[in-house]
């Protein structure tokens, strides 16, 4: 067990957990933050995604060892980000969701994309999105929904 | 009427006002289980009564909380139900919110008689429902203010949780609910014209969208309570296996490990649970249990072999689903004039995007399940008799699940029976069981393997002159309570739905089915017997219709019989809406045309393929549809355009659960992969047959269609036909 | 003749010799068979690492990397990106961190990223390239590299080749045939032979 401090959203946390456990898992279990999924734990599907350091990134396969100070964003902070609010207003006004439990994790990517790209084509979009799973298959309303936000932030 | 517990929602209110809930579940029979689509034309059992105030609470800020019976998994149900009795309801659509009912007698599917959700039946069969609860809840406002105003009921009107009187008075909801809570609910009211609806048949965006995407929507996964543990299970690598050698001292000496023990599991099979402080922990633990398994006498499923096997199967006729006419052609008429075809299909996994989960508490006197549950009523009875309790000593929540395609909808409840025996030894602690991505992917549970072996005779005009069809593979419903109800003959009905029921005019038409027994558990998958008995016919009517050098949608209006029209109304609007895309394909693009009726809906598609990088690209999908009437038209968009791309988890490359010597070969992502955004349609256009029909269902009708179309635009591009899924070289 | 210029003529003469008879020697270094074949050989060791998974998968033709040792296609439809470090949404350092995570199965090192196409080691159609290929391309690069010995010896993703990490499974990734000190000295030999490279495929 070690104690490891964290940047969460901008505000400080302190865990101490297994250095070996999963950021997901401190999200999740230590610090409550349910909105971060587990949807496979090997780094296939995407649920899991957070901004590291502003890097879209798979938390299920970070052990917290290796987070050091990078500050984390999840989706329960994306919000605050003026693109992250953007792609939220988007999915909402696209009613992109079905069951939404992967969703987290698609506008995670999502915002890492219009943050770098902010005109992206559909091919930007195949690229960046393609390794995010939606198991309801919702993939044509995201790409819908991220051509609203880009142009909402343009 | 005893008075069961409240749902434990902390909105602070009265028991009285809420919710009376009839404790009469105990003896867990169940009543009028109509699964058997035919047998819905015949006269229903007499009507219940529904209580309004199980289902409506009117909060005193004007705030309308609607209770759906049903599992919210992807399908929108929980914003069209309320949809539905806030139009009939009058009420201010901009207070509603919507949550999920617990496990009572009072939120069964008014036709299956138990609480579930699945046959694409949340609309079919509720849409009746909640039109008279909002009718009636009405009525009992309009009551209540018409007493209080002294003029009569038909002199008011209503309009968006106000009601209207004649002399210019109005009252809330909110203000007259505590009164019309003592009116008797009438027992008839009539309901709205559809021409009045407000709500219904328009596009009406989530009520859970925004919490979906912000991270504070609550799946079962997600639940915390004080003083939670965490469970994992060790499952035998192959089905009724158990521990013959269990080392655990390494995972037991890991701190935060609380308990290890063996439990029953399904196939008679033996399991070992580990209880933690947190999942990691589990996990940990679990990964360091040496188990040596017993697994002699077993059978051990390999498809190869059960390739090998179902093929010789298919050549001898089976049970049969349908006898009519006779099959001479096939005897007299020349090999060149026939179709012979093997078509085989792969074990597939549902593994929605939320992992297999139940939490349970459990006191000794009473129970509490939180689950993301398709079958609230079977769960609800398997947790009391793993407890020894009544069903009505469990509460039972409804939690928000992470998709389903079935896979939440297990007749034995094996899940719910796991976590109810961990908490039984944990008498007191709340218990969540997690399956993991791996548990889930060889956990079993799946969509069968089938062979189906086709003969047909082609007549001279291009139609099928004779039609012998076989099928081989795994009954879904045998030694479950749906046996006796849809086994006839011997045949399991949603093993040949989709042929035996065909619309195609087929007079010399023979169908059997071969249910052999297999060590593998399974259940329905997203469209069940339509998933591949869909990809039969629909790549075989192609077939037929390129040897007739007949346009594909031309064959198909020729060959479908009187039975047939909606199909061929959905053709026809697919034909219009798609003609002109289909008249500019680009170089290397082809059409692929398919229709099918499953679930009282009938569908027709046009998709425009091209082969890249050795895969099909989809480029868009033109889709047409009649559900009678659509309550959400946005739902049912959304059902069709994310449903194909479901859809065609039938032919990404990986998308096959196999056995070798009784192993599942894949265990995640990795090995049995879902389509991702690239193997998606990029566009698909929905268009809905307008319609005044009773509403039929959306879920289920989406998936079937897809991979034949596909399938037919390949044939086009590379001239060959496709036999077996998933489609791993073109 | 006088026998001043005479003398200073001898000692022309026997300077000249004496100083080609070095530059015979120095020649004779790397263009004997002793020094080419010393330098080949070394070359071959190279390339036996070059072509091993943990390098190879990273030297790809295709806009992708591959994995494993069966070097099969890089699941969940990660791609090269512009700079080889992936795309938006979905970096290399999406999954991957600056150390190996044996707890999760994903290895790391820092500034996890695909070689340039220039620094491909296998065709399109993931079949190793032939030693004289490889061996020419990384002659002809190695400036680009900051040279190649130095390369071999500090970059920290060749120094991960060596120390891999362990897949989720448990079990330790298969390492290249030679250690990374085997790895260096081969490189060295093979530079101070003149980068020889053999002639046929």
């Amino acid at each position: 067990m070690q104690t490891y401090k964290l940047t969460v959203n901008g505000q400080s946390k302190e865990v101490n957990v297994d250095p070996s456990t999963p950021l997901l898992w401190v999200l999740r279990e230590e610090l409550k933050m349910t909105g971060t999924k587990y949807g496979c734990g090997i780094s296939a599907c995407g649920a899991c995604t957070v901004h590291l350091a502003g890097i879209a990134t798979r938390s299920c396969v970070v052990p917290i060892s290796l987070v050091g100070g990078r500050p984390i964003v999840t989706i329960e902070g994306i919000g605050e980000d003026r693109a992250g609010r953007a792609v939220q207003d988007a999915w909402v006004s696209e009613d992109v969701v079905q069951c939404g439990y992967c969703q987290s994790g698609q506008i995670m990517a999502a915002v890492a994309l219009l943050k770098s790209i902010p005109k992206p084509t559909d091919a930007n979009i195949e690229a960046s999105m393609g390794g995010n799973l939606c198991r309801c298959g919702t993939y044509v309303r995201i790409r819908k929904a991220i051509m609203t936000a880009s142009q909402k932030l343009a | 009427m005893a008075v069961a517990s409240v749902i434990s929602k902390e909105s602070g209110l009265s028991r009285r006002s809420f919710l009376r809930v009839s404790a009469t579940a105990a003896g867990g029979l169940i009543v009028s289980l109509y699964l058997d689509s035919s047998l819905l034309a015949q006269p229903k059992p007499p009507a219940k009564i529904y209580p309004p105030d199980a289902f409506v609470h009117i909060k005193s800020d004007g705030g309308i909380i609607i209770q759906v019976n049903r599992l919210e998994f992807g399908q929108g149900v929980q914003t069209s139900l309320p949809m539905v009795l806030a139009d009939e309801m009058d009420a201010d659509w901009s207070r509603v919110v919507a949550e999920l009912a617990p496990a009572a007698d009072v939120y069964k599917d008014p036709v299956f008689g138990i609480q579930m959700v699945g046959g694409s039946g949340s609309i079919a069969h509720s849409f009746q429902q909640y039109r008279e609860l909002g009718a009636k809840t009405r009525a009992m406002l309009v009551a209540a203010a018409s007493e209080k105003w002294q003029v009569r009921p038909e002199q008011c009107r209503t309009e968006d949780s106000v009601v209207h009187g004649p002399g210019g008075q109005s009252a809330t909801y909110a203000s007259l609910a505590e009164a019309a809570a003592h009116i008797r609910v009438p027992e008839n009211v009539p309901l709205k014209n559809p021409r009045d609806f407000r709500l219904i048949g328009k596009d009406t965006r989530r009520l859970d969208g925004r919490a979906k995407c912000d991270g504070s929507l609550k799946f079962g996964l997600d639940l915390d309570l004080p003083g939670m543990k965490v469970a994992l299970v060790a499952h035998p690598p192959v089905f009724g296996g158990s521990p013959k050698t269990l080392d655990d001292k390494q995972a037991r000496s890991m701190p935060g490990v609380v308990d290890i023990f063996e439990i029953p599991t399904l196939r008679k099979g033996t399991a070992v649970a580990v209880v933690a402080d947190k999942f990691w922990t589990a996990k940990q633990a679990r990964d360091r249990l040496q188990v040596d398994w017993e697994l002699t006498g077993l059978g051990k499923p390999d498809t190869t072999q059960l390739s090998q096997d179902y093929r010789k199967i298919a050549a001898t006729p089976g049970n049969v689903a349908v006898s009519r006419g006779d099959l001479k052609a096939l005897e007299t008429s020349n090999p060149a004039d026939q179709i012979v075809a093997e078509y085989e299909f792969p074990y597939l996994a549902h593994t929605p995007m939320e992992p297999l989960n139940t939490t349970v508490r459990f006191d000794g006197d009473r129970a509490e399940v939180w689950a993301p549950s398709q079958f609230q009523t079977f769960d609800q009875m398997a947790v009391a008799e793993v407890l020894g309790l009544t069903p009505d000593r469990v509460t039972f929540h409804t939690e928000m699940a992470g998709g389903g395609f079935g896979r939440r909808a297990v007749p034995d409840s094996h899940v719910q029976r796991e976590a109810a025996v961990i908490a039984k030894r944990l008498q007191g602690t709340p218990v969540k069981l997690i399956w993991t991505r791996e548990d889930d992917v060889q956990g079993g549970y799946y969509r069968p393997m089938y062979v189906h072996r086709v003969e047909i005779a082609v007549g001279p005009d291009g139609l099928p002159a004779a039609w012998r069809h076989v099928i081989v593979g795994q009954s879904i419903v045998a030694d479950t309570p749906f046996a006796a109800m849809l086994i006839k003959n011997g045949v399991d009905e949603t093993v040949v739905e989709g042929i035996a029921d065909t619309h195609y005019e087929i007079e010399n038409f023979h169908v059997s089915a071969h249910q052999p027994t297999v060590n593998v558990p399974v259940l329905w998958w997203r469209s069940v017997g339509n998933t591949h008995t869909a990809f039969v016919m629909e790549t075989l009517v192609d077939e037929l219709a390129a040897r007739a050098k007949s346009d594909p949608i031309v064959y198909r209006r020729k060959l479908l019989n009187p039975e047939g029209k909606n199909l061929i109304a959905v053709l026809d609007l697919m034909d219009e809406k798609s003609a002109g895309w289909r008249k500019n394909l680009s170089q290397g693009h082809a059409v692929g045309v398919a229709c099918h009726e499953c679930f009282g809906t009938s569908v027709a598609c046009a998709v425009d393929v091209s082969i890249e990088n050795q895969r099909p690209k989809v480029h868009r999908a033109t889709v047409a549809v009649d559900c009678g009437r659509a309550v959400n038209p946005l739902t049912v968009e959304s059902q069709f355009q994310a449903g194909m791309s479901f859809g065609l988890s039938q032919i990404v490359p990986r998308g096959a659960i196999t056995f070798k010597d009784g192993y599942v070969e894949q265990n995640n992502f990795d090995g049995y992969t879902p389509p991702y955004i690239a193997d998606a349609p990029t566009a698909v256009d929905v268009h809905i047959v307008p319609s005044d029909a009773a509403p039929s269902g959306c879920g289920e009708p989406p998936v079937p269609v897809i991979s034949p179309a596909v399938a037919n635009a390949l044939s086009h591009l590379t001239g060959k036909r496709y036999r077996s899924l998933p489609l791993t070289v073109l | 003749m006088t026998s001043t210029l005479r003398r200073t003529s001898v000692i022309f003469l026997i300077a000249t010799a004496w100083l080609s008879t070095r530059a015979a020697v120095a020649q004779d270094t790397a263009t004997t068979p002793g020094g080419q074949q010393a330098g080949l050989a070394a070359w071959q060791q190279v390339y036996s690492v070059l072509t091993h998974p943990r390098c190879i998968n990273c030297h790809t033709a295709t806009n992708y990397p591959e994995q494993g040792d069966d070097r099969h296609r890089h699941l969940f439809n990660v791609v090269r990106g512009p700079g080889g470090k992936g795309v938006p949404g979905l970096n290399c350092a999406t999954c991957h961190q600056g150390e190996n995570a044996d707890s999760t199965g994903v290895p790391g090192a820092h500034n996890w990223h695909l070689a340039p196409l220039s620094m491909k080691w296998q065709d399109i159609r993931d079949k190793i390239l032939p030693s004289a290929e490889i061996c020419r391309s990384v002659s002809e690069h190695s400036k680009e590299a900051g040279g190649v010995l130095r390369h071999h010896q500090q970059e920290p993703l060749v120094l991960w080749a060596f120390q891999p990490g362990r897949r989720r499974d448990g079990t330790e990734r298969s390492l290249p045939p030679l250690t990374h000190e085997q790895f260096v000295a081969a490189t060295r030999t093979w530079v101070e032979a003149g980068m020889p490279c053999p002639s046929n495929p």
